[in-house]
């Protein structure tokens, strides 16, 4: 629960110190420093330092940009040890569909993860991928930041807000009838339950991240009773968290507003259809999904972190992939762990890369291969050190 | 009626020409289409006028201003609705003096949900009794209008009785709720050809479908399968889709690509709302609604604008080019020129803005600087 996390690392500290043999890293004082800041629940173990995360690399592009991944965090010396897992859609007893039994297991243990592009299999059989992947694990939330990328420009500048979608239910519950021939029925589910969860993650992330306000978004003059229950639930948490300021508006007001004036918004809560749109519509204001980070955060502590575009079967295996989208989300799970210094190195260098404009990959505008991507940022990791 | 420029005097005096002027029109639309004109009385029409609250009472008083000044052969009959009562009264009369008139121009009802549940939104009861299933919004940029994204021209059709804005929910378990969205062939039928009628009619070449069927895929799929139906019909006119989470991430990013729209409510709202506000915000467009028989016309966004009603900032702009299109529903080209060419001279040449517009913050209200720029 929340607070071990802190309390193992002084543990640690102490122990080095009254021990007097090792010398105290400045590392580890900033790893204890970290988890004190962050006071997340975080139940993970620490074998020296080193955290193991669950890398899913995914198809198409996938496994280029988890190499270029892994390359990056090697040169800025994380404490992050790698177990890859294949994901594919295995049947279990009974016909049910689910992940391959290694890949659960290793999720359930290191609670962290860092995943690729997956397929979408049509006419398969079997659910996509990554609704499996929310149903096992029960990912409830989905949380998008976007920041403007400084040397990317876009016509938006300094956008700085986060989206956080509930990812269980609202219209996305599948749930469809043909009533008549010529008339069909889809239903939106809200419970209290799933939107109370939501709020009050979505005010604990503002909280841990120094958010100064949430804004929850719904449509609730349309929807009377279903978004009138989650804009209940988002004024309980709100209630809770009286250091965060809360703020309700209209879907088409945040979306209206969002386009003329994207740096008048923090942190935002939806249902999922909302979340959806929103989620990326934002991410084309900072310049699409190929450079925007993604995590989903579920029950018991699991967090996967995810690039958000597709798998890109045409340039796959080509080298010209850019994996900005999974180091961004990757530094997003550094941040999570509470690896602030790390994060904040790898990110910089990312940026300082993107903004000399001198090797960049085709979607950024430039003519750069993925490696000479991956390597320029690894030589500045190298040179922060 | 006092009498300012030629132009006062060529339409104060001239009310038996423009009689005969009308008459001659109507004799030659009789032919051409199955609807009956519009009803005149004395060469005046009537049309209902409905405030609503916040900001709707000032922009229409603008609106009956610039009428007044122009000489506008229309007559409004103002039927109030307030929105703090749970009885439906005054929306009742207010649906009974459109079925009267057959056009109204509305500012928006405000919908409080502090109220129970069972209190539906009255601008939707209005939508849905009237059967007004198109929601035709025209998103260009504006001369003068300094935005992001320049001459963008969109057109967005919405389907505007059915969807999720069908107001059905109920909570089968305590803590449970279930919120209906009905989609039924019929109306997808409709407003795909309104569509693709309108696509034609202005000359238009592509038509983009927005919907989400990879995920509702009954709903917005049938939504699509009639999409592909009508557009079958008009090979002269491309048709093509797209889902309604990437349509909004091109829009912010490449919305020159979109020619005209066709889509469910909820998506409609969306993206009616990032279009309203890459062109400048929402009180520079606007909006109509149209049915068979009834045709509604008001500002785009729909918005109540409760924060800056009586302040004298809000931009009349939208509600005034929404009252030019009810006069060219009406058949009053000449009119609905005149005061279209005025309102836009005003927001490029006098370089008059407001506060909604992000330019400089004047005091001098929008209308004034539109009466004077008629004449």
């Amino acid at each position: 629960m929340a607070g071990k996390a802190w309390r193992s690392a002084i543990l640690n500290l102490l122990r080095t110190w009254l021990s007097g043999k090792d010398k105290i890293k400045a590392q580890e004082v900033s790893w204890a420093v970290g988890a004190v800041k962050k006071g997340t629940p975080q139940a993970r173990t620490f074998t020296r330092g080193i955290q193991t995360v669950t890398l899913i690399p995914g198809d198409g592009i996938g496994p280029e940009i988890s190499t270029a991944v892994m390359k990056i965090f090697e040169a800025a010396e994380a404490p992050i040890q790698w177990e890859e897992r294949n994901v594919t859609a295995i049947q279990g007893p009974g016909g049910k569909w689910m992940i391959p039994p290694d890949a659960k297991e290793s999720m359930d243990r290191n609670k962290i993860g860092l995943k690729g592009p997956l397929k979408t299999p049509i006419a398969a059989g079997h659910p996509s991928m990554n609704l499996l992947l929310r149903k096992t694990f029960d990912l409830y939330a989905n949380v998008r930041p976007c920041v403007s990328i400084e040397g990317y420009k876009t016509p938006y500048s300094d956008v700085n807000l986060v989206t956080i979608r509930e990812n269980t239910e609202g219209e996305y519950s599948g749930i469809e009838h043909v009533i008549v021939d010529g008339v069909v029925q889809s239903i939106k589910l809200i419970t209290e339950q799933a939107s109370q969860r939501i709020a009050d993650y979505a005010f604990e992330y503002a909280r841990n991240n120094q958010r100064a306000s949430v804004t929850a978004v719904h449509k609730a003059n349309i929807m009377r009773m279903s978004d009138g229950l989650f804009l209940r639930k988002c004024r309980e948490a709100a209630e809770k968290h009286k250091d965060v300021k809360f703020t309700e508006m209209y879907l088409d007001t945040v979306c209206l507003n969002m386009v003329q004036d994207p740096t008048q918004f923090d942190v935002l809560v939806m249902p999922n259809l909302y979340g959806d749109i929103l989620s990326d519509l934002c991410a084309g204001l900072i310049g699409g999904l190929g450079v925007t980070p993604s995590g989903n955060i579920g029950a018991n502590g699991v967090a996967i972190f995810e690039s958000v575009h597709g798998t890109a079967p045409d340039i796959a295996g080509k080298d010209m992939a850019n994996p900005t989208a999974l180091l961004l989300s990757a530094v997003m799970m550094l941040r999570h762990m509470g690896l602030h210094g790390h994060a904040k190195k790898i990110e910089a260098a990312c940026f300082d890369t993107i903004r000399d404009e001198k090797v960049r990959t085709k979607d950024l505008g430039g003519n750069s291969k993925c490696s000479e991507f991956t390597e320029a940022i690894c030589q500045r990791v190298r040179d922060m050190q | 009626m006092a009498t300012r420029g030629h132009l006062g005097n060529l339409f104060c005096s001239s009310s038996a020409w423009e009689i005969l002027n009308c008459i001659l029109f109507w004799l030659h639309n009789q032919t051409k289409s199955p609807t009956p004109p519009p009803a005149k009385y004395g060469g005046r029409h009537t049309v209902t006028l409905i405030p609503g609250d916040g900001i709707g009472p000032e922009l229409l008083n603008h609106v009956r201003e610039v009428f007044r000044f122009s000489c506008v052969p229309v007559d409004f009959e103002v039927v109030n609705v307030n929105s703090a009562l749970e009885t439906d009264d005054d929306m009742n009369n207010a649906i009974t003096a459109i079925r009267r008139n057959g056009i109204a121009l509305k500012g928006n009802i405000e919908t409080k949900h502090t109220m129970a549940p069972s209190v539906k939104s009255r601008n939707n009861l209005l939508r849905t009794s009237l059967d007004l299933y198109a929601n035709v919004m025209h998103c260009q940029s504006l001369p003068g209008v300094q935005t992001r994204h320049k001459n963008i021209d969109i057109m967005i059709i919405r389907e505007n009785t059915e969807g999720e804005y069908s107001s059905l929910e109920h909570e089968s378990v305590s803590g449970v709720v279930e919120s209906l969205k009905i989609i039924t062939r019929n109306n997808s039928l409709r407003i795909a050809d309104y569509a693709f009628k309108l696509a034609r009619e202005k000359g238009r070449r592509r038509v983009t479908a927005v919907h989400k069927a990879n995920i509702m895929k009954l709903g917005d799929g049938l939504f699509l399968q009639c999409c592909r139906e009508v557009a079958s019909g008009y090979p002269d006119i491309t048709f093509d889709s797209m889902i309604v989470d990437n349509t909004t991430m091109q829009l912010v990013s490449k919305p020159h690509q979109f020619d005209v729209m066709v889509m469910p409510n909820l998506y409609g709202n969306v993206v009616s709302n990032v279009c309203a506000g890459l062109v400048g915000g929402p009180g520079l467009v606007p909006g109509a609604n149209y049915g068979n028989a009834y045709a509604v016309f008001e500002t785009a966004t729909r918005n109540t604008g409760k924060s800056i009603a009586g302040k004298n900032i809000a931009n009349p702009t939208a509600m005034l080019l929404a009252s030019c299109m009810m006069l060219d529903h009406l058949k009053l080209y000449d009119h609905a020129t005149m005061i279209r060419h005025a309102v836009l001279k005003t927001m490029n040449e006098t370089r008059v803005s407001l506060p909604s517009l992000k330019g400089l913050s004047p005091h001098l209200p929008l209308c004034h600087e539109a009466h004077w720029s008629l004449f």
